[in-house]
């Protein structure tokens, strides 16, 4: 397929990448990426954003349901954003076009 | 590191490796295997091991390393994986491939397996054979094509010496079209065979170099599509490599017989006591024996590196290699520009290099006929 890399868009539904996995380490006391020989430690809030990347939702109802939970997060929506854009730059995700 | 008798916060294991058997169909001559390989062959039984999978994970582990020997031979192994993963461990099937089919394949994938990583010998058939020390080529081309098949991310490893230094360019290229996500160029870890074959297997500086630069323009070329990693051996450093991220601090390995060691290679070091897991509990041995806490931290420290503001980065280099090269395992890693061993190292890497163009002892293949012979135990035929 041709067709250009698709950008993040608020209609876009991202979803983990198959060659990384995300699990709640106790040991660690956090969330961790699980890749082939690696782990990558994630804070808090990117932990809780990759846990809705489902692959159903999309980015805008993500944005929505986080906000929902953690009202008292002001710069929720942007950190969000950010963050997903870092996260697609490291090949975590992939993004079905929409 | 203990004070006055209480444990201050003590690194948790995050990497198990489970040497499942030293059995292997391939006879590398570049095998990091300890030499008495044939002093291991009790091994381990699926419920002692499922026990050691289960203390590691209590421990903190996360990731799990399936390897050998060639882990295949275990007939076990989609038990062991199964268990591994309802753990909730990263299973990593490190593997030559050989023993393996689309059944297997198919069951370990049934069971939870994670990856597959295939070690290659070189890029050619004739090569890799060669190394390999059987006919092994087309066999690993195929089980390449199925891992990606059935879903797995594929990683392809290439241990580098002096025979294969050349062809980094066809390697990557073959990985490239074999759609690898990751290619590992591994330098050989002269431990074992391969410190025993060493004069035959250590590559030139201008090898080395030309190999760094290749790998650098496919890390370009091939960026977000397949990852190369490459280390420069470190004999052509100043400084040495941060060996096991320091010793006790985050690897634990198992060897087939149940004998846990802080690094695979450890197995050679005088004065350790060698702690199995037969008789102790995963707890123990990574907490409280001697041999985890002998050179964990940096009290065990001689000079240069006990006063050197490196130390938190290299951790002193390697136990194994210090004593290899300078008959202390407490002394910094002879690699290191500060150790007063350097220059007799240099100069050995150099006289290796000079010497390597004429005529070349033959290769001592790594099997259990040669193990009985280094360890002075008569082969019986
Ligand atoms: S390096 Fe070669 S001989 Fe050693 S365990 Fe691996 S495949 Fe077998
Ligand atoms: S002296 Fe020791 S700690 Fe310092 S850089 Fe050399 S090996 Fe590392």
């Amino acid at each position: 397929m041709s067709a250009p890399e698709p950008i993040i868009s608020p209609d876009t539904v991202p979803r983990l990448s198959p060659m990384f996995r995300l699990q709640w380490e106790e040991a660690q006391g956090c969330h961790v990426l699980l890749y082939p020989e690696g782990m990558v430690k994630l804070n808090g809030p990117a932990g809780e954003i990759l846990k809705c990347c489902d692959g159903v939702r999309s980015i805008a109802q993500i944005i929505h349901d986080l906000s929902v939970r953690f009202p008292a997060a002001p710069t929720l929506p942007d950190d969000c954003r950010q963050f997903l854009k870092t996260a697609h730059d490291n090949q975590w995700l992939r993004i079905d076009p929409a | 590191m203990t004070t006055n008798g209480s444990v201050s916060t003590l690194p948790k294991p995050l990497w198990l490796l489970a040497e499942l058997t030293y059995r292997c169909p391939l006879q590398c001559p570049y095998c990091s295997n300890p030499l008495d390989i044939a002093r291991y062959q009790d091994e381990l039984s699926t419920a002692e091991w499922v026990r050691v999978f289960r203390e590691a994970r209590a421990l903190g582990a996360v990731q799990l390393g399936l390897s050998g020997g060639e882990a295949l031979v275990r007939q076990d192994l989609e038990e062991l994986i199964a268990a591994a993963h309802a753990l909730g461990f990263y299973t990593n099937l490190l593997t030559s491939g050989v023993g393996m089919d689309e059944r297997r394949i198919r069951g370990f994938k049934e069971a939870g397996l994670d990856h597959i990583q295939i070690s290659f010998q070189a890029s050619s058939e004739e090569l890799n054979n060669f190394i390999a020390g059987n006919d092994s080529f087309k066999h690993k081309l195929e089980m390449a094509r199925l891992v990606k098949h059935y879903g797995y991310p594929m990683v392809l490893c290439f241990v580098l010496h002096r025979h294969n230094t050349d062809h980094v360019e066809q390697i990557l290229d073959l990985a490239h079209a074999l759609q690898a996500d990751y290619v590992e160029l591994a330098t050989t870890q002269y431990y074992g065979w391969a410190m025993l074959n060493r004069d035959q297997l250590f590559p030139t500086r201008e090898q080395v170099a030309h190999a760094e630069a290749t790998a650098h323009r496919y890390q370009e070329k091939l960026k977000g599509r397949m990852k190369t990693l490459y280390v420069v051996p470190d004999y052509y450093e100043d400084r040495p490599k941060a060996c096991m991220k320091g010793w006790g601090a985050i690897f634990l390995t198992v060897a087939p017989d149940g004998t846990a060691l802080p690094c695979h290679a450890a197995g050679s070091l005088p004065g350790l006591s060698f702690p199995n897991v037969r008789q102790h509990d995963l707890a123990w041995i990574w907490n409280a024996s001697p041999d985890f806490n002998r050179f964990r931290g940096f009290e065990w420290m001689k000079e240069p590196c006990r006063t050197c503001p490196e130390q938190t980065r290299d951790f002193g280099g390697c136990r194994c290699q210090a004593y290899l090269l300078t008959g202390d395992p407490a002394n910094a890693d002879p690699v290191c520009s500060k150790s007063p061993h350097h220059a007799a190292l240099q100069q050995q890497v150099q006289a290796i290099g000079e010497t390597q163009t004429g005529a070349v002892a033959p290769l001592i293949y790594r099997n259990f006929r040669n193990s009985k012979r280094q360890m002075g135990i008569a082969a019986p035929d």
